[in-house]
This record gives structure tokens, C-alpha cells and sequence, in this order.
């Protein structure tokens, strides 16, 4: 992967930099704001430097295609596919976790029957990837994707193993806060989400400019889960909850 | 109706190829398809570099303007349209669908293919429209709404080929050239 540019800035650096805009969005915005989404041009991360459009978003009316959403069902998904532990000759190394929620639209009606993909690093940080170089252990028994279906309630449940933080290149001595990937459909082609889940209490959420990107304080806590003791089970794994809320569309199947 | 506060997104990163590709998600149809078309393009940066870290997915109805309302779109068995595709870009930024061409039930239509973006360095999911280019566009109010030199990244072009009709849809993550991209409005009806 080729360095981005300001590769050699320091944590500090970056920082700083994350200090700056949370300032100004503090000062101009208040500490309660709208900016509930990433900014897609955020200095801090790098990569985004080229990769953000600089005209705004145009707005549109969804057309009725984009008021409807691809449709998955027993046939796309195993219900195996949702344990991340399985598949492999032995257990993967790691903390075991219960990650469970639920997916609703912004009404709080659910969101049922619909697709979850996630992917996340081992243990030890490392993906099974090619381009991830970093100097830790692959474990052969542990891939690191899984998918399910929402229930009829709109909720989900994996079982895995808690990822490790895990080096990159934003800039000198660069750590992502453990994470796990989630890819989600909603009733509408309008909802589509792609996002990061987060652990409570990680010390590298200062730190991240992926995290930091989402200026407003109370949405960024919304990519945390919450530690909740009534989803462990004893004696095998500790259990993690994290609701998913979509953004857009009022309509649901069964109002077409 | 009490309003629920909506989960951020966050950039799709570099190692989605473990979990969102999968076999034959370029194929919504066969390559068999007596209706089969092509729709590939290229991601750009804002340098003009190819993106090799990104992914398209298509949603559109049938060729008869119908929504599909049929699963089965990650492991294709050829029974009923789905709809629904995802490509990675390869390492020169391209990316490619097998398809049919999408209908609409209206007259007059301007019927497209819906799309969204997503790659490393790009912080949240983006979405666009690749418009037929032999549609009525000038009947269709995004088009309309959008700035007459800008138009054009909103359209696919007619690529020549015996046979097999094939659009490309090239999109701009920045630059010169750079795609409408879209904001949703409440769907409120």
C-alpha cells in the first residue's frame, strides 16, 4: 500500500489536528449538533484527502426503486455463518464474546428479516488479508467474517472472538481502537449502512481519526457497544449489546 | 413518534475482500441471459488514479420496471432475478455487472441503475444513479435539479459492440469530473 501523504506526522500531530476541528465544531455547532454522520472530508484520516467529494450532496426524492431494498433470506444465509468460532479444527484463540442488538429505523419499528455481514481482525489484530502486514499471528482457526438475519424483532446475534487493536499507516505509531466491521441493509436502498462497532472504554478512541471523524460526541458513542452481563453465558463467553438505528425511509413491506 | 438517533457510518476500510465479495456477486444474470447486459466503469480518485480499494454495489428493478422481491442474491442458483450485485474494483479501480437493463413502469421513465460507493478512505457510503442514456432524461427531476455540466456523471455511455449492449458508468470520487453524488430526502408519502 503506498504511504499516504503526511505518513511521517506524529500522534501528536494528528491530535492536534482532531483537537482543532472538535473545537471549531464545538464553537460553531454547540455541544449537542446535527453532524450525526462522518465528515467525509476529514483531514486527520489521510486517506480521505482524495477520496471525498467536494461538491455537496445533491438531495433527492427516492425514486421507488430506492424506496425498496434488495431481499436476502434462508437461502443466501446459514445460520452457522453467524459463529465466527466454528468451521475450523480447533477454537480460535481469544476472549470469546457474545455480540447481540437489534436493527431498527429511526421510529424504533424493526427491522426484520434483513442482511448483517461483519468482518473483524483476530485476537492478536491481524486480518486474513493480504495486504495486512502486520507483524502478528494469523490463527488458522479463525477467519474473521460471519453473516445473519435479522429476526422478526429486527434482532442478531454472533458469536466470535474479541479483535485486537491493530497498527496502520495514517501516521507514525498509528493504532486503531478494537473494532468490528457491520454491513447492513435496511427496507430501503436509502439505508444502506456500512460502519464500525467499537468496545467500551478502548484509551485509542482519542487517538483514531476514523472514530473522531464523526465530530458530534453523542453519535460517535453510538458506534460503542455496551458491556451486558445478562448476554454472557457462564462459564464460556462474556456478551457485548449494540443497537443499530437507520437513518431514512418511513415506509415498511408491508405499508407498499 | 419518538425519533431514534441514526448509527454513524464509518469507511468500509481495506480488508472488506474478506467478507463482502462473493462468488458470482458480478452476475445479477447469467452471462447466458438472452438479455444480458454489460455495466463496468472505473473509480477515480481526485488525482485520476484508478481506487483499487473499492466497492460497487447495483440495485435495480427488472427489465420490465418490476422491483425484485426475490432473496437468494449470495448464492445464485439462476432462479429469479434478484437484483442485486457487488463488485470490488480490481487493481486499476475497475469494476464490472453482468445485468439486464433496468425498465421502468412509467411513461415517460428515465430508468437507471441505483448505486452505492463504497472504499478505504471514504468515510461514509455513497449513492448515485447510472441513467440509461437513450432514457427521457429531460423528463426526470434529478436531472433537472442538477447543474447542466454536471449531468453527465450521472449518465452511462453507449459503448459500441456487436452484439451485447454495454454501458460504462465511470465514477469520480473527486476531481474535474466529479459524480452527483446523492442525499435522500425523508420518504414521508
Amino acid at each position: 500500500m503506498k504511504a499516504a501523504p503526511g505518513s511521517f506526522a506524529s500522534q501528536g500531530d494528528i491530535a492536534a489536528e482532531i483537537a482543532a476541528i472538535a473545537a471549531e465544531y464545538q464553537r460553531t455547532r454547540g455541544p449537542v449538533g446535527q453532524d450525526v454522520q462522518p465528515r467525509l472530508d476529514y483531514p486527520p484520516y489521510r486517506s480521505s484527502a482524495l477520496r471525498h467529494p467536494k461538491h455537496p450532496l445533491v438531495s433527492v426524492d427516492p425514486e421507488e426503486v430506492e424506496r425498496c431494498a434488495p431481499c436476502f433470506g434462508h437461502r443466501d444465509v446459514d445460520p452457522l455463518d453467524a459463529d465466527l468460532t466454528a468451521g475450523h479444527p480447533g477454537e480460535p484463540i481469544g476472549e470469546r464474546i457474545i455480540l447481540a442488538g437489534r436493527v431498527l429505523d429511526e421510529s424504533g419499528r424493526p427491522v426484520a428479516g434483513q442482511l448483517i455481514e461483519i468482518w473483524q481482525a483476530n485476537a492478536g489484530g491481524r486480518y486474513r488479508h493480504h495486504l495486512d502486514q502486520h507483524p502478528a499471528p494469523l490463527d488458522p482457526n479463525f477467519r474473521g467474517a460471519g453473516r445473519c438475519l435479522t429476526g422478526p424483532d429486527g434482532t442478531y446475534r454472533f458469536l466470535t472472538i474479541k479483535p485486537g487493536p491493530y497498527p496502520w499507516r495514517n501516521h507514525r505509531n498509528a493504532w486503531r481502537p478494537a473494532h468490528i466491521h457491520f454491513s447492513v441493509f435496511g427496507t430501503a436502498f436509502t439505508q444502506r449502512l456500512v460502519t464500525q462497532m467499537y468496545f467500551p472504554g478502548d484509551p485509542l478512541f482519542d487517538l483514531d481519526p476514523i472514530f473522531q471523524s464523526v465530530v458530534d460526541r453523542a453519535a460517535r458513542e453510538r458506534l460503542i457497544a455496551r458491556y451486558e452481563h445478562d448476554l454472557t453465558e457462564p462459564e464460556y463467553a462474556t456478551g457485548y449489546r449494540w443497537d443499530i438505528v437507520l437513518s431514512g425511509a418511513r415506509r415498511t413491506w408491508t405499508e407498499l | 413518534m419518538t425519533e431514534l438517533a441514526c448509527t454513524p457510518g464509518q469507511t468500509v476500510g481495506p480488508f472488506f475482500g474478506l467478507a463482502l465479495p462473493y462468488p458470482r456477486g458480478t452476475g445479477v444474470v447469467d452471462d447466458a441471459h438472452p438479455e444480458a447486459v454489460r455495466l463496468h466503469g472505473t473509480v477515480y480518485d481526485g488525482a485520476g488514479q484508478g481506487v483499487p480499494d473499492a466497492l460497487v454495489e447495483l440495485w435495480q428493478p427488472d427489465g420490465a420496471g418490476r422491483i425484485p422481491r426475490v432473496s437468494g442474491s449470495l448464492r445464485r442458483d439462476g432462479a429469479g432475478f434478484t437484483g442485486f450485485g457487488r463488485a470490488a474494483t480490481d487493481a486499476d479501480g475497475c469494476y464490472g455487472f453482468t445485468t439486464v437493463t433496468p425498465g421502468s413502469a412509467r411513461t415517460p421513465a428515465a430508468p437507471f441503475f441505483a448505486i452505492t460507493v463504497f472504499a478505504r478512505g471514504l468515510l461514509n457510503r455513497l449513492f448515485t444513479r447510472a441513467y440509461l442514456p437513450d432514457g427521457d432524461l429531460d423528463t426526470d427531476p434529478l436531472l433537472a435539479s442538477v447543474d447542466a455540466g454536471r449531468r453527465a456523471t450521472l449518465v452511462c455511455v453507449a459503448e459500441s459492440a456487436s452484439g451485447r449492449p454495454i454501458y460504462r458508468f465511470d465514477i469520480h470520487l473527486q476531481g474535474p469530473n466529479e459524480t452527483v453524488f446523492l442525499a435522500y430526502r425523508d420518504d414521508r408519502r
